[in-house]
């Protein structure tokens, strides 16, 4: 079995209207000097077998063709 | 005319929509479901707005990869008409069908009011109905429908009359990039927008101005 992370970040200039009121919010809870927050999303799977290679590529694949919008998200991918 | 509709778990506007297309159509309208792998022979397809799969992973992102999304695109590559309202825009754009995402909206709330919009193409199959320039009322109810598109998409989209409605008068309601509401394929035949004219179409509804899009369709399918 190979565990793997793969997170989903906004792209730089994809305006985050969501990590901007989490911003404001930590600025409400007197955490002073938080230049800036962008939200993102983190999976983690298990993927069957013990192919490192093939798993990397079918991870990369996963996020081209759902987990990530490549219009507006990156993604990366690391096995644990 | 000849339309079908394309059912989704979790969608939920998917009634008036058929109500719609019966009432202008003069018929109602074929249902395919999410498993369906052909659509049958029609002039429109339609995907109506909701909460397709609870807007799970990102709007429409789910009901995208979705077996009849296959049989969507390819009617739509034959040059059938397509329409995706409200999710069923996320839907489109999540296909890739059109360009461009729609994310949160800029306010964070949903918004559930009317606005108005700038018919900015007049020239489609969609919108010959009516004047170009033309500003009419609509309802809007969705909680992600600020678009955006990267610069050069954005140019290329604009540069080739794709976006076709605009919020008119400072009534953006969601911070969408250049105000754009509703934009159509560089193939003319496939529209996403968020507004909802299928509920602006009779005395009913306290206004008709959603009328012209279904009869321009209708024309077009003549």
């Amino acid at each position: 079995m190979i565990k793997a992370r793969v997170t989903v970040t906004l792209k730089n200039g994809v305006l985050d209207p969501q990590g901007k009121a989490i911003e404001g919010a930590l600025g409400a809870l007197d955490f002073s000097g938080v230049a800036s927050v962008r939200q993102g999303k983190v999976f983690d799977l298990e993927l069957e077998g013990a192919d490192r290679s093939k798993a990397e590529a079918d991870l990369k694949a996963m996020c081209e063709k759902l987990l990530a919008n490549t219009v507006i998200e990156n993604y990366q991918v690391e096995l644990a | 005319m000849k339309a079908a509709v394309v059912l989704l778990p979790g969608l939920n506007r998917d009634r008036d929509m058929i109500a719609a297309l019966t009432k202008i159509g003069g018929k109602p309208p074929r249902t395919v479901w999410q498993t369906d792998t052909e659509i049958p022979d029609v002039d429109l397809i339609v995907i109506p707005g909701g909460f397709s799969f609870g807007d799970y992973l990102r709007c429409g992102a789910i009901a995208a990869r979705m077996p009849v999304m296959r049989a969507v695109a390819e009617q739509a590559k034959r040059g059938v008409m397509v329409m995706g309202v409200c999710n069923g825009f996320q839907i489109l754009l999540e296909a890739g069908l059109l360009p461009g995402a729609l994310m949160r909206n800029a306010s964070l709330k949903f918004v559930c009011r009317e606005v108005k919009l700038q018919v900015a193409n007049a020239n489609t199959a969609f919108t010959s109905g009516y004047a170009p320039g033309q500003i009419i009322r609509c309802p809007v109810a969705h909680h992600d429908g600020n678009y955006f598109a990267d610069p050069e998409t954005l140019a290329r989209i604009e540069g080739e009359g794709q976006v076709v409605f605009r919020y008119a008068e400072g009534t953006n309601p969601n911070g969408s990039i250049n105000d754009i509401a509703g934009i159509v394929s560089a193939t003319g035949n496939v529209l996403g927008l968020m507004p909802h004219p299928e509920n602006l179409i009779e005395a009913a509804h306290g206004g008709n101005d959603g009328r012209a899009l279904f009869e321009s369709v209708l024309g077009a399918a003549a």
